[in-house]
């Protein structure tokens, strides 16, 4: 009864949808304010509805109701709470439900507080979103339909697959989907501009957030990804230039340069028609990482020909949207007009060459990701595309970029001078130059390539520094006063700076870790002993951990150095109701390295094959992707950003009226 | 709304010049992102070839390819320190495999597994890497297709993969 109320609430937000993808937009043409004014009921009544239908799911999944298809596939009655909660989206309906409730939040969040945005924005940002939702609200209906009924319920469920049994999967997906479909507030705003053919003071201003939220949200998914990857597959890796990795990596590539373009829009009135073409990549791209992960195409081509539908209905609404979008824009940008101009060594100037390679980047990615995929269906040679190609392509595109990251905030606007920004910059460029000889001197100047990453690392978290400094007037002036100074600083000037910090973090934990790693893999029996890092891991022995719905071998390790000693616990499962099983790698932090040890089979003897693995600095790749994140909340706190303050628009009552 | 121009200075380009400058630089960066990525297109991507394949056209010396097919059955052994000696089979012929390392959790025989790595010169494969996908039902696409090419190919039992 309760899947039937939540499988009706979804009809009801489709219908919904509709009026709200149509009515306001009719009323914004026709310049009628009650026609207008149904897009905030509309939005909010669209996410209340899905939200119910989400909730009757998770009703579903939580009393174990295996007269759903959806629930019988991917639970059961012995999964711990946490999992049958969180299984609710670790399937392609579920998933695709979640997707469409966020995209009802944000939708729900522009009618809330945008009480201060021009109405004919307002209503066609909330038609726009009213396409995407009707879009994928018929998809997930037609076919995905999380609420489908058996004829004869079964009394046990199959059970969700292991590897998404963890912590990881209540927080990945619905961080990730906050990034995808945030970016659409962004596409709406741009779209609605380009109908109107105008672009407001109000967009830049409203742009921003929103971007920035998406970008935080798909910073911090994606690291968290790219966590649960490194201990859950037990491979220790944690990047593979997967196609569903860059998946979400394409869309935060054009995030970042969408964030730093329409900062140029909002302080200077300039790159408006690049901003607007932004927007509307960014979004195609949210939604073609969706398509090629809820599609099937990755695991294969072929998939089309087994489930032909749902790829291709998907593939006709990313079809539609971005084609329509790019249409539009083609159409319409040449009546936005042009904005000021800026010599080419300045901020603006510093901010395109972001742009730049920030984009030219995100294409080499999306030519390695969707290269394999078009040359299989078009000539069926199966081809793989990894970490070699990337390296290679993205390596010499990115890497000029994160050298000119801490120049960009030195320069003026308009027109900057890039020799004092450079004088200005010695101390940190000292500090590069400092830790490269150290690096060089200490391995012997064999890893010279090494040794320039941390120098680029340490440039970039130093340039952060002396820019802070650099505002406070640090040792120009008395201490107390640029304490004062420090403390009176905008929040946003600290989000800028924590955020190219968090950058720089994550390049030397990249470095480090894939330098300086070392693997061992051998086979110990009970007893055994091998020294890692000047620690000695010994194999002490196995014994059964059995947890309700899984049967469990773990191997205890201690590893000791001198008086301290610890245990280490990797565990190798079998999850009965599916037959499978995966390994739990144990992973000990010690200061910002990590000793990994990964299990592998049980042979004669009790002798375990293991692989154990030291990672330094490991850590500092999620670390600086935290500070990023950091860096966007502080951003976002500060005043003049703040979503929906009102007072933005009141201050310049000369800029552009509604009508 | 108004926006005042910055008038050309004397030092400074006009409007014009600042943009075919602009455009100057985006061309370079583009062309030099064609390039890259038309040489790595050439020797940076690698082939996955089947048993058959390369008895019928053995790749270079050294040159990575991917090898998938089944596991033989009977032919996984595992020797001292992590090595893993077994046979991938397309039904009609057959490679052997070296591995250093741990097999995923679902490596077994008769299961369907993507091998890279180089072929040495004794004809065995020396793999670095072994793939075989988190679920029972999984057969990865390309070996289903190189299976689908013998005749061996029996078609799917359960879902795709989620």
């Amino acid at each position: 009864m309760i899947a039937e109320v939540g499988h009706f609430a979804l009809i009801l937000a489709t219908a919904v949808a509709i009026v709200q993808s149509i009515v306001p937009f009719w009323g914004a043409r026709t310049g009628d304010g009650r026609l207008m004014m149904v897009a905030r009921p509309a939005a909010v009544t669209q996410f209340l509805l899905i939200g119910v239908a989400f909730a009757a799911l998770m009703h579903a999944y939580i009393v174990s109701d295996f007269s759903l298809v959806n629930v019988y596939e991917n639970s059961h009655t012995d999964k711990p709470m946490l999992y049958k909660v969180t299984g609710v989206w670790g399937n392609h309906e579920g998933s695709m439900l979640l997707w469409v409730l966020i995209l009802a939040v944000f939708g729900a969040a522009v009618a809330v507080f945008g009480r201060n945005l021009p109405d004919r924005l307002k209503a066609n940002v909330l038609a726009v979103q009213g396409w995407i939702g009707v879009s994928f609200l018929g998809f997930i209906l037609f076919t995905s339909n999380p609420f489908e009924r058996f004829e004869f319920p079964p009394l046990q469920g199959a059970d969700l697959n292991p590897v998404l049994q963890d912590i990881g999967l209540a927080i990945h997906p619905p961080l990730l989907y906050l990034g995808y479909v945030g970016c659409s507030i962004a596409f709406a705003f741009a779209v609605a501009a380009l109908i109107e053919g105008k672009i407001e003071a109000a967009w830049a201003r409203w742009v921003r957030p929103w971007t920035l939220a998406a970008w935080m949200f798909l910073t911090a998914g994606i690291a968290m990804g790219s966590y649960w990857a490194y201990y859950e597959l037990g491979w220790g890796g944690w990047w593979f230039w997967d196609p569903v990795e860059n998946a979400s990596f394409m869309p935060w590539l054009a995030a970042t340069a969408l964030l730093h373009s329409a900062a140029v829009m909002e302080k200077r009135d300039a790159l408006k028609v690049w901003t607007v073409l932004l927007a509307l990549l960014t979004f195609s791209l949210s939604l073609l990482g969706t398509f090629l992960v809820r599609s099937g195409v990755l695991t294969s081509v072929h998939t089309f020909a087994s489930s032909p539908t749902r790829g291709l209905v998907i593939l006709a609404i990313l079809g539609v949207f971005v084609g329509g979008s790019l249409a539009l824009f083609a159409m319409r940008s040449s009546s936005l007009t042009k904005g000021g101009m800026f010599a080419p060594i300045s901020r603006e100037g510093a901010l395109v060459f972001n742009n730049l390679f920030l984009t030219a980047a995100t294409a080499t990615v999306l030519v390695g990701t969707l290269y394999p995929i078009l040359l299989d269906a078009v000539t069926g040679e199966t081809i793989s595309v990894g970490a070699p190609f990337f390296n290679f392509t993205f390596g010499p595109l990115i890497i000029p970029l994160l050298m000119a990251v801490p120049f960009g905030p030195m320069l003026a606007w308009k027109r900057g001078d890039l020799w004092a920004a450079a004088q200005r910059l010695m101390a940190a460029f000292a500090a590069a130059v400092i830790a490269i000889v150290i690096i060089a001197v200490a391995t012997g100047a064999s890893e010279v390539l090494a040794a320039l990453g941390i120098g680029l690392g340490v440039w970039l978290v130093a340039g952060a520094l002396v820019e802070l400094a650099n505002r406070v007037q640090l040792g120009r002036i008395a201490f107390g006063a640029s304490f004062r100074r420090l403390v009176g600083l905008p929040r946003s000037a600290f989000g800028m700076a924590l955020a190219h910090a968090g950058l720089g973090v994550t390049v030397l934990g990249l470095v480090t870790a894939s330098t300086w790693q070392t693997e061992d893999i051998l086979e110990m029996q009970p007893g055994d002993t091998i020294i890692v890092e000047q620690r000695e891991v010994t194999y002490v022995g196995r014994n059964r951990a059995d947890a309700n719905n899984y049967l469990a071998d773990q191997f205890r390790f201690s590893v000791a150095r001198g008086d301290s000693e610890f245990f280490m616990t990797p565990e190798r499962r079998t999850y009965p109701a599916r037959g499978e099983t995966t390994t739990e790698a144990a992973i000990e932090t010690i200061w910002f390295s990590q000793l990994y040890i990964s299990p592998g089979e049980v042979g004669a003897d009790e002798a375990l094959t293991v692989r154990i693995f030291w990672k330094p600095f490991v850590t500092f790749i999620w670390l600086g992707s935290i500070v990023m994140v950091i860096g966007g909340v502080l951003s976002l706190s500060d005043r003049r950003l703040r979503v929906g303050a009102p007072k933005a628009s009141r201050n310049r009552p000369a800029i552009a009226p509604a009508e | 709304m108004t926006i005042t121009q910055a008038a050309p200075r004397r030092r400074g380009m006009t409007r014009k010049q600042r943009r075919l400058m602009l455009i100057g630089l985006a061309g370079v960066v583009l062309t030099a992102a064609v390039a890259l990525v038309l040489i790595a297109l050439n020797d940076r991507i690698v082939f996955f070839n089947s048993p058959s394949d390369i008895i019928a056209e053995p790749p270079a010396a050294g040159e990575r390819i991917r090898l998938g097919g089944l596991v033989e059955t009977n032919s996984w052994e595992v020797l001292s320190d992590g090595v893993h000696r077994f046979a991938i089979t397309d039904t009609a012929e057959t490679i052997p495999v070296t591995y250093r390392g741990l097999v995923p959790d679902l490596f077994r025989e008769g299961q369907g597994v993507i091998t890279e790595g180089t072929l040495g010169e004794d004809g065995i494969f020396v793999a670095d890497s072994v793939l075989a996908k988190h679920d029972e039902a999984y057969i990865p696409a390309e070996v289903e297709e190189a299976l689908r090419e013998q005749g061996v190919w029996q078609g799917e039992e359960g879902d795709a993969a989620p």
